[in-house]
């Protein structure tokens, strides 16, 4: 192929900023929305990765995320309804160069997409899935979303919804996928952390984002986000150390029989009792565990519940076809078409 | 059948015959496709123009001996240049009673009629809802019957071997071919040699299917039921080098081929989908010329990596047939929207709905040319014959990528596994269809366009200084920003379609067979064109006025398409198809095109078309009349 650039290592360093990644659009979310927060530290983040932004794509699918891809400078595709994993999985097939990231929001990616998600997963496509999730549906304005509460009243369920809410990072685990993880959209710092450890991981990585959408679902994570709360109602995963939270620090996750429990420290109960988080488990059950627990039985956890290493599909892909070249050599025309029995008249 | 006088050898009569078509049918079980497949094979090497219809049922084994499970396949072998599989089979072979019942309508009277007599059991009989034995009661009497007790001269011939007795009848189809080789002259060879290649980590099976095939073959030369067999020259056909093929084998390698020219990498998404997987297959083996195939979770996620593969500069293409046209319809919206190059194979069925699934028909040509939100005006090609499906591939490419558009290319069940020889072309000779992507940063917008082809830039990720947004969002003129403007939108919708209908200055005029002008044009397009050709090759030599077109683009037509119906009295559109290509041409042209559909899942007979011709010639237009 002669027209594409070659490609730097991402590793070589590029001297951008995020002002590079600011493209020359009027952002046109509402005033307040959490898309702001999430637009910038994702600007923000983008630098750290050393890919030039011509070879960074964001696919983006329908809904308010959808409109992400037009506010930042690198390459970008806003597609159709809950599709953008299967054009971010032809696009990484066919140009592994590429870093590629799919913009999606909870209607998006596990309603009408739910299962371009799924096979995006367990292929593990090289792509970071970065998921909006305001529990509801807003550019529609206001219809019950698949992770929106049981009961929840809405335009379209004003008797409430009947509909039992999908948990996105248990689908995301039952898909396979080799990076997931959850950081909430006025938590900036965390969530740069998130993103920036999604755009290293190699595979497909999901990211659940608690968004704020002030016009249809105002404050529906406030209970466990604010910041008078958060520190008691949330618990940050750190690999390799014990699930301790709390303002005093001085709560931690046991695990009893199957089940996580709050416990308090002191009274005989110390850190060794605790769960220590695992993100590199291979056995996706820790990670499983910690997908189910939700504020307020549990403190709701954040950061990244798993982080393994397997091949990429874009790696599998163009190993096999290097293995036939290998073996073949590359293909003459002339001597395909003549593949089979031929005769000749004269 | 036409025949010559016939010339004695030592024991048995030879006439030579110009043409014949053979039908065998059997249960599904039965390796009717293999047989025939070989036959094929055999007769394309020793030099005869051919052409086939496989007739499969959907269900992979239906109960042995019922009438669904009949599976048969259909060949015209012949001296000279021949264009269908045949209106009527002048010898069936049935290898049970069910395959007899479903098969025996189409056999003319005097047709030659080869049945396993040892098949013809109670129990089969009552599977086939025979209340008598055909055989004995009177009512094959038309026809000249050969009872022949396949299963047992087989396994006897196959006495010896360390095989059960299923394995055994397994190779009876084998007997059959075997016998129908000795009947029409034909060598053995072909066929051992590929049964060595095919099971030579089985000795025993290679040894019984050998022995099965010269039983069969020896049975014709030894007994005396046959008193005559049969010549059929090989035809004066185009000097060249060529093999058989099928058109879904021709498709594959034309997308090859249009990678090659086009000197960019192929994608092909897909989704497992009767009559388009075997595209699929076939791609998955051509690794070696970095063609990357990926079978999609469902027929949007294999048209939406598609796209994605495009916008990345590698051909994207997907396939798919009816049912997977329908759920692809938005995305190949949204293709048009972003304007990428991008090819979608309909290999058309019977529907609607999932319809017959292995059945031809060609009723897809108003889906995809209207089957989508909005005006979304797209390229659409239909390939003639098995071999034009190579050609026609290089075409869909040549003018996705000139024009930056989707297009359509529709083909069909009959197209698919029907198979005629197929002259080779020499790779010099096929076009340069390579397009540059978009690379200078100083003078590049997204939607600024050629001024002749209005196609816009490629500009593809990786390319420094061209960051750029798309989407399915309505785009601003030259800048492919987001707009709303009312006037802008209007503007768009305009060059979309401007962009579309201009390829008519790109491809060539039609021209038609038969005279220049007169009485009858006949006007057909996908793989009816054998079947018209024929009908007007026998209306012209009875003395009539008729010519034939052929479409092969149908969107844009033709630019002097409307000129050239005009020159004649009548114009006779014959579609698998309750009438689509009929409605186009009296909507664009307004003229008053006669219409002739047969949906049965079956490609035209010629004789179909010349009564109805002859007909119309006869002054009886009218749909009364038919």
């Amino acid at each position: 192929m002669t027209d594409v650039a070659k490609t730097p290592s991402p590793t070589q360093p590029i001297a951008l900023t995020r002002k590079d990644f600011v493209s020359d659009q009027e952002v046109r979310w509402c005033p307040g929305c959490g898309d702001y927060s999430i637009l910038a530290q994702t600007q923000k983040v983008m630098p750290d990765f050393g890919y030039p932004k011509e070879n960074i794509v964001f696919i983006s699918g329908i809904g308010c995320s959808g409109r992400l891809p037009y506010y930042m400078n690198a390459y970008g595709f806003h597609t159709i309804h809950g599709r953008a994993p299967t054009l971010a999985t032809g696009l990484k097939a066919a140009r592994p160069d590429l870093m590629v990231w799919v913009i999606t929001g909870d209607g998006d990616a596990l309603s009408i997409g739910g299962n371009h998600v799924l096979h995006a997963m367990r292929r593990n496509v090289d792509l970071k899935l970065v998921m909006f999730n305001n529990r509801i549906y807003g550019l529609t304005k206001g219809q019950a979303s698949p992770t929106s509460e049981i009961g929840k009243r809405t335009k379209s369920t004003p008797d409430g919804t009947i509909d039992r809410p999908v948990m996105p990072l248990s689908l995301a685990l039952a898909a396979e996928a080799t990076f997931v993880a959850r950081s909430v959209d006025t938590h900036t710092e965390h969530l740069q952390q998130t993103l920036t450890r999604a755009g290293f991981h190699r595979g497909s990585a999901f990211v659940e984002v608690l968004q704020n959408c002030n016009i249809f679902n105002d404050g529906a994570f406030r209970d466990f986000t604010d910041r008078e709360v958060r520190e008691d109602r949330m618990l940050v995963l750190e690999h390799g150390k014990p699930m301790i939270f709390g303002r005093d620090r001085n709560r931690g996750i046991r695990l009893r029989g199957l089940h996580p429990e709050v416990v308090q420290l002191g009274d005989g109960v110390s850190e060794d009792d605790l769960l220590v988080h695992d993100e590199a488990a291979e056995d996706p059950t820790l990670a499983f565990m910690l997908s189910r627990m939700w504020w307020p039985q549990y403190p709701v956890p954040v950061g990244v519940l798993r982080d393994v290493a397997r091949p990429t599909h874009d790696e599998l892909m163009t190993a096999q076809i290097e293995t036939v070249m290998a073996q073949r050599g590359e293909g003459d025309l002339a001597t395909l078409l003549e593949g089979g029995e031929t005769w000749t008249v004269r | 059948m036409s025949s010559k006088a016939p010339t004695k050898t030592d024991r048995h009569e030879v006439i030579d015959l110009d043409r014949v078509t053979i039908r065998f049918a059997g249960d599904s079980g039965d390796g009717m496709q293999l047989t025939g497949t070989q036959f094929t094979r055999t007769s394309a090497v020793y030099g005869n123009d051919i052409s086939t219809l496989p007739d499969f049922p959907a269900e992979i084994r239906a109960p042995a001996g019922s009438l669904p499970g009949v599976s048969g396949f259909q060949l015209s072998f012949s001296s000279s240049d021949i264009h269908t599989p045949g209106d009527q089979p002048d010898v069936l072979v049935a290898m049970n009673p069910a395959a007899l019942k479903t098969n025996v309508g189409d056999l003319p009277p005097g047709g030659a009629l080869i049945v396993n007599e040892d098949a013809f059991t109670a129990a089969n009989l009552a599977k086939a809802g025979y209340s008598a034995n055909p055989l004995s009661d009177g009512s094959l009497k038309a026809f000249t019957v050969f009872e022949i007790p396949i299963s047992r001269l087989n396994a006897g011939a196959l006495a010896g071997l360390e095989m059960t007795s299923k394995q055994i009848d397994q190779t009876r189809n084998f007997f059959a071919l075997g016998l129908m080789f000795w009947l029409y002259e034909r060598s053995m060879e072909p066929t051992l040699r590929w049964i060595e290649d095919k099971f030579s980590k089985r000795p025993v099976i290679v040894e019984a299917n050998r022995r099965a095939l010269k039983a069969g073959y020896a049975f014709g030369e030894t007994t005396e039921i046959f008193h005559t067999h049969y010549r059929v020259a090989p035809a004066k056909l185009a000097p060249g080098r060529y093999r058989n093929i099928t058109g879904n084998e021709a498709a594959a390698l034309g997308f090859v081929a249009a990678s090659r020219l086009a000197d960019r990498p192929l994608f092909y998404g897909s989704y497992p989908i009767t009559p388009a997987s075997d595209i699929l297959h076939q791609l998955s083996t051509y690794k070696q010329f970095g063609v990357r195939t990926f079978q999609a979770e469902d027929e949007i996620a294999a048209i939406g990596a598609a796209i994605g593969a495009s916008y990345g500069g590698s051909m994207g293409m997907t396939a798919t047939s009816g049912p997977g046209i329908a759920l692809k319809s938005e995305a190949m919206g949204l293709a048009v929207m972003v304007e990428l190059p991008l090819v979608i194979v309909d290999v058309q069925r019977a529907g609607p709905s999932t319809g017959m699934p292995t059945k031809t028909e060609q009723a897809d040509l108003l889906q995809v040319l209207f089957g989508r939100n909005s005006d979304s005006p797209m390229p659409v090609v239909a390939p003639a014959t098995p071999g034009d499906c190579f050609d026609v591939a290089i075409e869909a490419w040549r003018i996705a990528l000139k024009y930056m558009t989707p297009v359509v290319y529709l083909s069909d069940a009959f197209l698919a596994s029907g198979s005629e020889p197929w002259r080779l072309p020499d790779v010099a000779d096929l076009p340069d269809i390579r397009v540059a992507s978009a690379t200078d940063r100083t003078t590049f917008h997204a939607y600024d366009r050629d001024p002749v082809t209005l196609a816009r830039p490629w500009a593809v990720p990786g390319t420094p200084g061209l960051e750029h947004r798309i989407g399915g969002l309505e785009k601003a003129d030259i800048t492919g920003n987001v707009s709303y403007d009312p006037d802008n939108h209007e503007r768009m919708q305009a060059l979309r379609a401007a962009k579309v209908a201009g390829i008519a200055n790109d491809i060539p005029e039609v021209t038609t067979f038969g005279v220049d002008r007169g009485d009858l044009l006949i006007v057909g397009w996908g793989s009816t064109y054998g079947a018209i050709r024929s009908a007007v090759d026998r209306l012209l030599a009875e003395g009539q006025s008729v010519a034939q077109l052929h479409l092969r683009h149908l969107n844009p037509f033709p630019r002097n398409l409307g000129e050239v119906l005009g020159r004649y009295r009548h114009v006779l559109v014959p579609e698998v198809n309750l009438g689509q290509l009929l409605l186009l041409l009296r909507a664009r042209y307004l003229v008053d095109a006669i219409g002739y559909d047969r949906v049965r899942g079956k490609p035209f007979r010629i004789s179909e078309i010349h009564e109805r011709a002859e007909q119309i010639l006869a002054g009886r237009t009218g749909s009364a009349d038919r």
